[in-house]
């Protein structure tokens, strides 16, 4: 007899889909099967019971090869390794519960660390935007209930957030739309005719690299300007047509993603999408929202945060916190060589990073704190394996929107393998016996 | 106006943060004092003696001071940061923030800066002779007050971002710039001799931009007037001047809409 776990949150990505079902086996041990989620989120759970899986922390060996250790010992090297260091990196934090991420940041203010997390290749320009003039948003279940107007910039959440349109933002019936997708106008903006594109009632496929320029021109159009006769590759005549969709609606919401805040322009593409989500409210309410990509990437941000008053690359080497993406962001830092160790958990900046960045991760002395192998794992000197957040262990995440939601424990963890709060506490102790030294 | 010497004598591990390195910290002190000013690499609180000779001493004042560093500092950061009077002359390249949030005096560098340099910048006088990074003259994250006054020169090419919510001051850099010149600039006058890229006076509410060379791709926002004679830091010339960004608010003054305006040499 199988058992099935209900209302389980899915650990995958910034949607947080609060309503899948877990099949477990009779003596709770083994995931049978996983409903309602998607192929990524289902595989997330069944990953988690793979053969071969790491069980215990394993050091590099010279020749390339590795030897398992024991938690103490890996708890040894990495309290010793941060403790000597003079500006150790502490880079990843999306991928676990905001309980670890808080015992995370006592570690880092104790060593005078960097705290940054995957915001930093991701949504951290959208972050830079926001300080810069603030973001009028809402909350996914306002979308559903009364969006008629959505906007796709540069994100494609067929693939990237594969429940989004479902349960959201185009498909669901909500109470002021409740014939569903029928209610709503999409608006597709990407320069590839991506799965999302060809779902838009209207796909502006433009220029690579002049987003900017076409959500300027919409300003302008709002504002009843002059106009060249094309921006970023459309017609202009296309642009005032969007322009009075728009402000025909009755609830806008423009969604967007690393097709904005990682091309050419970065935070200004983000402040002129916000600028022109206030001019729009001059006409009708419209929301922005940033299509966060880990499920906890947004729960960082918000205890850094309330801990630092900074959201990302936080700087408390100086025993204070300072903040400049540019200077205390991750890349820059690796390619400056400003840092002399490396501590990461929960991202894998192996697989994301520019290869200059992994050869700096690979030269130095660093911790890798994964469920799985991964590139990171492969080029650290340490690999930590932990319990999956949301499969074995419980805790506290932060949906796209900041709303906050408890993952569920569903299963076991394999005998003896620590969570990244049971480990961070560990090394925290550690740390501190050394700084007192 | 005495001088004070810096030679640097070996290079930091990580890089040096040396925000002391000015002439309001220095003044009043001996070659002794000044070496046993404090620095940090990384969490370790250094003194300035340990990567540096000082030589000479200063003046009893900020203004009667004038400090020469010597050496590579490329891995020293904060050069001159808040400095209001007096005189820095950098002799090769420097790191980042030189001369960040200056009130006053002169400083030179005769290499190149990192990014960040006349970030805030308040009053003063900044000459980059090599060539600058990004952000120069901008405004430090999310404060809405970048350039206020002061002038920076930069002899070769500047990066991106340079001019961010300017307020006032003047930028020029005698070569090229990269994307996003005075971005929200609500004042102030930016000059860049050779070429601009694109994103050229985005979402400006106010201020003047000059640019001798190309644009490769113009603002939807800028709306041509007129062609007009002008002499632009010594060099007389016909400009086609725009106004934008129609996009972004702007303010009447006397009845009349005030907009920024944009210069292209003809």
């Amino acid at each position: 007899m199988t058992k099935s776990v209900t209302d389980v949150i899915c650990p995958f990505c910034g949607t947080l889909c609060d309503d899948l079902e877990v099949v477990v086996s009779d003596d709770g041990k083994t995931i049978v099967d996983v409903y309602n989620a998607c192929a990524i989120g289902a595989e997330k759970f069944m990953h988690a019971q793979a053969s071969g899986r790491v069980t215990r922390p394993r050091m590099q060996q010279p020749d390339g090869s590795y030897k398992e250790v024991s938690y103490d010992e890996a708890v040894e090297y990495t309290a010793q390794m941060l403790a000597k260091s003079k500006k150790p990196l502490m880079y990843g934090w999306s991928s676990t519960s905001c309980e670890a991420q808080s015992v995370g940041h006592e570690i880092a203010e104790q060593v005078g660390a960097i705290v940054d997390n995957t915001a930093t290749v991701c949504h951290g320009t959208t972050l830079l935007a926001v300080q810069d003039v603030g973001i009028p948003s809402c909350t996914l279940g306002e979308v559903k209930n009364r969006a008629d107007r959505i906007i796709f910039w540069g994100c494609n959440p067929c693939h990237a957030h594969p429940r989004h349109m479902s349960r959201y933002s185009i498909f669901p019936r909500g109470f002021f739309t409740n014939k569903g997708h029928k209610n709503r106008k999409m608006i597709v903006v990407d320069p590839r005719n991506t799965d999302t594109a060809k779902m838009a009632d209207i796909h502006f496929q433009i220029e690579q690299g002049r987003d900017y320029e076409l959500l300027s021109a919409l300003r302008v159009a709002l504002r009843k300007e002059v106009l060249p006769d094309t921006v970023a590759g459309v017609p202009k005549e296309k642009i005032y047509e969007a322009a009075e969709l728009l402000t025909s609606g009755r609830f806008g919401i423009i969604f967007f993603g690393m097709g904005v805040t990682q091309t050419l322009s970065k935070n200004h593409n983000i402040d002129e999408a916000i600028m022109l989500t206030k001019d729009l409210n001059e006409f009708t309410k419209f929301s922005i929202m940033a299509m966060r990509g880990h499920y906890n990437v947004t729960g960082s941000g918000q205890v850094l945060g309330w801990q630092f008053g900074y959201p990302f690359c936080v700087d408390l080497s100086r025993g204070f916190a300072r903040y400049n993406p540019g200077e205390t962001s991750s890349n820059d830092l690796l390619r400056r060589g400003e840092v002399d160790a490396v501590f990461v958990l929960g991202s894998d900046p192996g697989a994301h990073f520019p290869i200059s960045s992994v050869k700096k991760i690979s030269e130095l002395p660093s911790v890798a704190v994964d469920p799985h192998i991964t590139p990171t794992t492969e080029v650290a000197k340490l690999h930590v394996p932990v319990a999956f957040v949301g499969v074995e262990v419980g805790g506290n995440c932060y949906r796209m929107d900041n709303v906050p939601i408890d993952a569920r424990k569903v299963v076991d963890p394999p005998e003896g393998v620590l969570t990244d709060e049971e480990f961070l506490t560990r090394v925290n102790k550690r740390v501190k016996e050394l700084m007192e030294a | 106006m005495e001088t004070v010497t810096l030679t640097i004598k070996s290079q930091p591990v990580l890089f040096l943060e040396a925000d002391n390195i000015t002439p309001d910290v220095f003044a009043g002190k001996s070659a002794a004092d000044i070496a046993s000013l404090h620095a940090y690499e990384g969490r370790d609180q250094i003194t300035l003696g340990k990567y540096f000779d000082v030589a000479g001493k200063a003046g009893a004042t900020a203004a009667d001071t004038k400090i020469v560093v010597k050496g590579d500092v490329s891995r020293v950061k904060y050069i001159g940061m808040k400095m209001s009077a007096g005189e820095i002359l950098v002799e090769k390249s420097a790191d980042m923030y030189v001369g960040g949030w200056m009130q006053g005096g002169k400083l030179t560098v005769k290499g190149n800066v990192d990014a960040f340099a006349g970030l805030g910048m308040q009053n003063g006088e900044l000459i980059i002779e090599g060539n600058a990074g990004n952000y120069l003259g901008a405004a430090y994250r999310g404060d809405w007050r970048g350039m206020q006054a002061g002038v920076i020169r930069v002899k070769g090419n500047a990066g991106s971002d340079i001019g961010t919510f300017m307020n006032g001051g003047t930028i020029i850099v005698e070569g090229n710039v990269d994307v996003h010149v005075g971005t929200h600039a609500e004042g102030g006058k930016i000059i860049v001799k050779g070429n601009g890229k694109s994103k050229i006076g985005g979402q400006m509410v106010e201020g003047e931009i000059y640019v001798f060379g190309t644009i490769d791709v113009m603002m939807p926002g800028y709306k041509y007037i007129e062609d007009v004679d002008l002499e632009v830091d010594g060099v007389k010339g016909k400009f086609a001047l725009y106004h934008g960004d129609l996009g972004e608010r702007h303010p009447k003054r006397k009845g009349q809409i005030v907009y920024g305006k944009l210069y292209q040499k003809i």
